[in-house]
């Protein structure tokens, strides 16, 4: 037995148990990056060399330089382990020598490639499981690693990069470990990849050109960030609730609602919110915004954002995600966010469209394999087929000048094949005019190029096909040249929009990205909610140009915690918007469902613990602060805003806690030190006045040893009060409380004090039959010594105090009643305030905190204590009330 | 006294030994000191002696550690003499196996009652007694018999399991939790109002004055002890 049950505030075990796990184990940081060449090793490198010059031990494990002279001049400052030559396959490999860093221990080594596969012959078949066992001994680890190794999201990378990595590293290894993204913007990239900067295996080096191109990169980018925001706010709340709260989140089915523009998607969405509860799974609401999306007009806008503000309002998440088509976004998105479960509305194409196109639903079922599809049949087919677009406002005939561009192509081809007819045939000359219809195609659009391929085919009609001078046409062939031509035309613009099309969604994708990628940098730097205020209202006012405030509830309402422009001030109405958005957690105001006369639209920032602050949007111009299809990017940064907000306030909570318990271990420690440190001295004064006594010294007067036991018994009792005060004013005050026999407590009191009430008679009238009370004992017992002390000190000199308890309506009291000088009338509760001491009463002696403490001691155990004069002679009545909660009705029949 | 026990100090301040050792020496007892945990056991296995008196707080090592390592290797009583005076320790202190706890400063007259009573539990634990006297009541552990000056009294089962418990330690705090298992079983070890009931009922039948009572003595949150002889 070697624990100390003494040690105060001693932590749980689990507090042990999981910082036991955590403690023997050593760390990993690895720096993800979306692709090679965005520079990890050299951050790897730059970190591993900050924490060098540190005083920590660092040496290099693996680094790949690829011969590049910065990279090696990075590593040039560590010591580096010599690498292992294995025998493998008839070829000679260098492998880290896993064995020689085990044996030289460092602190951090760094182990470039996480996801690198051993030669054969080594220990383990993978790097990572070198790492793994680095990390056991103790050892932490820098890593590199690009994302399309992580083992999850291989096969969505291979899907749109066409190049599969057979080199792939356990989701699980990430997920302790701290990550780190290295982000360049792709552009960039390319550059670099061009300039010869990204080394690139020669046998690869054609896969890689159409890898890096800058759509994929873009994507990679996005998951790469993604990714890492998910790891950092996913451990980062885990730890924050297993340290501040109980309970985490359950892992398993999540849904997938598609929204539209169509009107029966708000019955979608609640029917995803339904089977959501029934699973009590997360659910997200997408809109996929294919290029069709970007010709909505207002309604169709609006009926989309409805949907998403609906399914936001019932607890999803929502996203706008940009795509080619629905079955791609679609897709993508129920891989990339591991969805269970779909959920869709019945088409409302008409049968031939799908024929021609395939329905969405069939695509998905047959190539999303385990996910449940759910497909809502539209509640109101005739109201959707009535609110169906009338086709949308197509974009307009086109630009005049790229008519002109067409026309002009055509004469110049025309003029070209006139002066070269000597020397070509015609069917050379018919070749030459598809350079005009091709151009106006895929610089243009179809009508463009379709109005250069009928002008080409008139021109060739009438320039070059015999009879040449009229637009008769007299041979068949001749026919399918001009059907060529015009074939030509739609098949090269369609392509070319489409090339066009997807380049466009690219760009708006890596922008939106780029606003929320940077945006949740911004908010991991900041420690305070006044910086996030900040932050939030600068960033939501230049993405939107709007107007922002944001407010956060304090004691007193709702106080302005962040402005852009800053001097905004909120009228009435404004407020009350504000106010009712953070109370129902709904918006509130301008281009919302209530308080629409408001200038301003309030969105609330919810989080597991309620509507931590709102934000406020207006614009000067006076239409609605957001339009509907932003609405997601704001209700996304919102989220970001609120778990930053979230975050602060768990960190602040566990400082305060820690701080307290310091606080508190401090003081017990202090006090334990004191009364040790105050009561020896006591101990030995006490005893040796004993032993004077006993040797019953000639010429001593027994007065003299009388007042020596008398007054050091006196100082002991101060000392035990002014400890118990500290406690009471610390707030310190710990109870255990147990069903307590007053006849006990009156018993072992009584007997305490018997020697200061030498000379006053007690009087016990506490009947055996009263109920046992639930309270401290040692509380207890000190809250009657100090009363009966006091009892003593004010009563008449030989005048009897008397203990009596009596049970009323609803509650017991405990009463000390004395015959004395009683209380001033009027102020008979002033005597429990510290220090208070009765006029005229300093001849008494006494700190003045006995009573003091009765009552910090009493309220602590959910007692009261009430004085008063005696009604029937001089003196003064001190009760302990016990509310009927702490009385325990036991019977008296004996427990067996 | 026609055998002088010996007792042995443990306490790492000088003046407290120095009088504890008169007061012993002059009630006839022979007295060896310790001032440290390792002296003390040094001394337990040297001087064999009857009670212990250790004070918790010692330069190189915690008293309660010491506690059960006495126990296993002495039949001595062990009081502890400390400053420390909160509940849970004297709780832990006995449940570990002390026989009392004194809370400094003492009252010397108490301290010397309590070593009487030590030695008292020793010599009936040798065989001497069957029967164990307080104030007026006999308790015959033998034939499971109460009597009050010479009357027997009527006890339930469970007054009389209790009352037992406490004689067989006689001047021992019993703590709850051991009287809770004992008499009721280690089930109902947190039901300490059951105690509080079977105590008021006992009190009735055997105490002179139940408002005061002078035999089934309560410590306050720890348990209780039988005022056995006339001490």
């Amino acid at each position: 037995m070697t624990s100390r049950p003494t040690e105060p505030d001693r932590p749980p075990p689990e507090a042990f148990l999981r910082a036991a796990a955590q403690e023997g184990r050593g760390r990993l940081k690895v720096f993800l990056g979306a692709a090679p060449g965005v520079g990890k090793t050299y951050e790897m490198l730059l970190d591993g060399a900050a924490r060098l010059k540190a005083g920590i031990d660092v040496v290099v494990g693996v680094v790949e330089t690829h011969g590049r002279n910065e990279t090696e001049a990075l590593v040039a400052p560590f010591e580096v382990i010599a690498r292992r030559p294995v025998e493998g396959r008839g070829r000679a490999f260098d492998e880290m020598d896993l064995d020689a860093v085990l044996a030289r221990r460092p602190q951090l080594v760094l182990v470039d490639e996480l996801a690198h596969s051993n030669a054969p012959g080594s220990r383990h078949p993978k790097r990572y499981q070198d790492v793994e066992e680095l990390l056991d001994a103790g050892i932490d680890v820098y890593s590199t690693i690009n994302i399309q190794h992580l083992e999850s999201l291989n096969d969505i990378v291979a899907s749109f990069t066409r190049v599969r990595v057979r080199e792939t590293v356990p989701d699980r290894i990430l997920e302790n470990a701290e990550l780190q993204v290295v982000d360049i913007p792709p552009d960039e990239l390319i550059d670099r990849l061009k300039e010869g900067k990204v080394y690139v295996p020669a046998e690869a080096s054609r896969a890689l050109t159409h890898f890096f191109s800058k759509s994929n990169l873009s994507a990679l980018r996005e998951m790469a960030l993604r990714r890492a925001a998910q790891a950092v706010d996913a451990q980062m709340l885990d730890y924050l609730r297993g340290q501040a709260l109980a309970g985490s989140f359950a892992a398993g089915e999540r849904l997938l609602v598609a929204v539209s523009e169509l009107p029966g998607s708000l019955e979608l969405v609640r029917a995803a919110k339904r089977q959501a509860d029934a699973l009590k799974a997360p659910w997200t609401a997408v809109h996929i915004e294919t290029p069709r999306a970007r010709e909505f007009g207002e309604a169709e806008r609006a009926r989309v954002g409805e949907a998403l503000r609906l399914a936001a309002e019932l607890g999803a998440t929502t996203a706008s995600i940009p795509a080619a088509t629905v079955f791609e976004g679609l897709r993508a998105y129920v891989e990339d966010a591991r969805v269970t479960q779909l959920i869709i509305g019945k088409s409302a194409r008409s049968r031939w469209f799908e024929l021609r196109h395939g329905s969405v639903v069939d695509n998905l079922v047959r190539s999303i394999g385990d996910v449940v599809v759910h497909v809502i049949p539209a509640h109101d087919d005739r109201a959707a087929a009535a609110a169906r677009p009338a086709r949308p406002a197509r974009a307009p005939w086109g630009r005049r000048r790229d008519y002109a561009w067409a026309i002009a192509m055509v004469v110049v081809v025309t003029l070209l094949g006139l002066s070269l007819a000597r020397f070509l045939n015609l069917a050379n000359v018919a070749l030459l005019y598809l350079v005009p219809v091709m151009a106006a195609a895929s610089l243009f659009g179809l009508r463009q190029g379709i109005a250069a391929g009928l002008l080409s085919s008139l021109a060739y009609n009438f320039f070059f096909l015999p009879p040449t001078g009229s637009l008769t046409i007299s041979n068949p062939e001749n026919v399918v040249t001009l059907l060529v031509l015009l074939s030509v035309a739609v098949v090269t613009s369609q392509l070319a929009a489409r090339v066009r099309a997807q380049a466009d969604l690219a760009t708006r994708g890596a922008r939106q990205n780029a606003a929320l990628a940077g945006f949740s940098r911004h908010l991991t730097g900041l420690s305070t909610a006044d910086e996030v205020a900040r932050v939030v209202c600068g960033e939501v006012a230049r993405l939107f140009d709007a107007r922002t405030v944001l407010l956060m509830p304090e004691d007193d309402g709702l106080v302005l915690r962040g402005a852009f422009p800053p001097e905004d001030r909120l009228g009435q109405i404004e407020l009350a918007a504000a106010q009712w958005a953070i109370d129902k957690g709904q918006p509130a105001g301008r281009g919302s469902q209530t308080l629409t006369a408001a200038d301003w639209l309030f969105q609330p920032l919810h989080t597991g613990r309620g509507n931590l602050a709102v934000l406020g949007l207006a614009r000067d111009d006076g239409r609605d602060p957001v339009r509907a299809d932003r609405m997601p990017l704001l209700m996304s940064l919102l989220d970001q805003t609120a778990l930053a907000l979230e975050r602060m306030l768990l960190d602040g909570e566990m400082r305060q806690v820690s701080q307290l318990k310091e606080r508190d271990r401090l003081r017990s420690a202090l006090l334990s030190s004191v009364s040790h440190d105050l009561r020896t001295p006591l101990t030995t004064i006490l005893a040796s006045a004993a032993q004077i006594r006993a040797a019953r010294c000639e010429g001593l007067d027994p007065a003299l040893v009388d007042g020596l036991e008398v007054e050091a018994q006196r100082l002991n009792r101060f000392v035990a009060n002014l400890l118990d005060m500290a406690r009471v004013e610390a707030g310190a005050v710990r109870v255990a409380a147990e069903p307590i026999d007053l006849t006990d407590a009156v018993a072992s009191a009584v007997h305490d004090v018997r020697r200061s009430l030498a000379d006053h008679p007690i009087t016990l009238e506490v009947a055996p039959n009263m109920p046992l009370v639930r309270a401290d004992p040692q509380l207890f017992h000190h809250c009657l010594i100090n009363l009966l002390d006091n009892a003593g000190k004010y009563a008449d000199p030989g005048t009897p105090i008397i203990v009596r308890a009596e049970r009323r309506a609803g509650q017991l009291t405990l009463a000390i009643l004395d015959e004395g000088i009683g209380l001033p009338p009027g102020r008979e509760n002033d005597v429990f305030d510290t220090f208070a001491r009765i006029e005229g009463s300093d001849r008494k002696g006494g700190t003045g905190l006995g009573l003091a403490i009765v009552k910090g001691f009493a309220e602590a155990m959910g007692l009261s204590v009430r004085a008063s004069n005696r009604t029937d002679r001089r003196g003064a009545c001190f009760a302990i009330g016990v509310p009927e909660a702490l009385i325990l009705r036991a019977s008296d029949e004996e427990p067996r | 006294m026609s055998q002088s026990f010996k007792l042995l100090i443990v306490d790492d301040e000088p003046h407290i030994r120095r009088l504890i050792r008169t007061t012993l020496t002059r009630a006839g007892y022979a007295v060896v000191e310790a001032e440290t945990a390792r002296e003390a056991m040094e001394a337990l296995r040297r001087d064999k002696p009857d009670v212990i008196l250790l004070d918790l707080g010692l330069p190189d090592r915690d008293g309660l550690e010491l506690v059960p390592l006495i126990k296993q290797s002495s039949t001595a009583t062990l009081i502890v003499v400390s400053a420390r005076g909160a509940t849970e320790q004297k709780v832990t202190a006995l449940d570990l196996g002390a026989d009392d706890y004194v809370t400094k400063p003492f009252d010397t007259d108490e301290l010397l009652a309590r070593v009487r009573s030590g030695l008292r539990r020793q010599v009936q634990a040798a065989g001497a007694s069957e029967v164990v006297r307080a104030g007026d009541v006999e308790i015959d552990l033998v034939n499971r018999q109460v009597r009050r000056r010479g009357a027997e009294i009527h006890l339930t089962p469970k007054e009389y399991a209790f009352l037992a418990e406490l004689a067989k330690h006689p001047g021992r705090v019993i703590t709850h939790p051991h009287i809770l298992k004992t008499v009721w079983g280690s089930s109902m070890a947190h039901h300490v109002e059951y105690v509080r009931v079977v105590v008021r009922n006992l009190r009735q039948k055997i105490e002179a004055d139940p408002a005061r009572p002078a035999l089934v003595v309560n410590e306050l949150g720890v348990g209780y002890r039988l005022k056995a002889g006339d001490g």
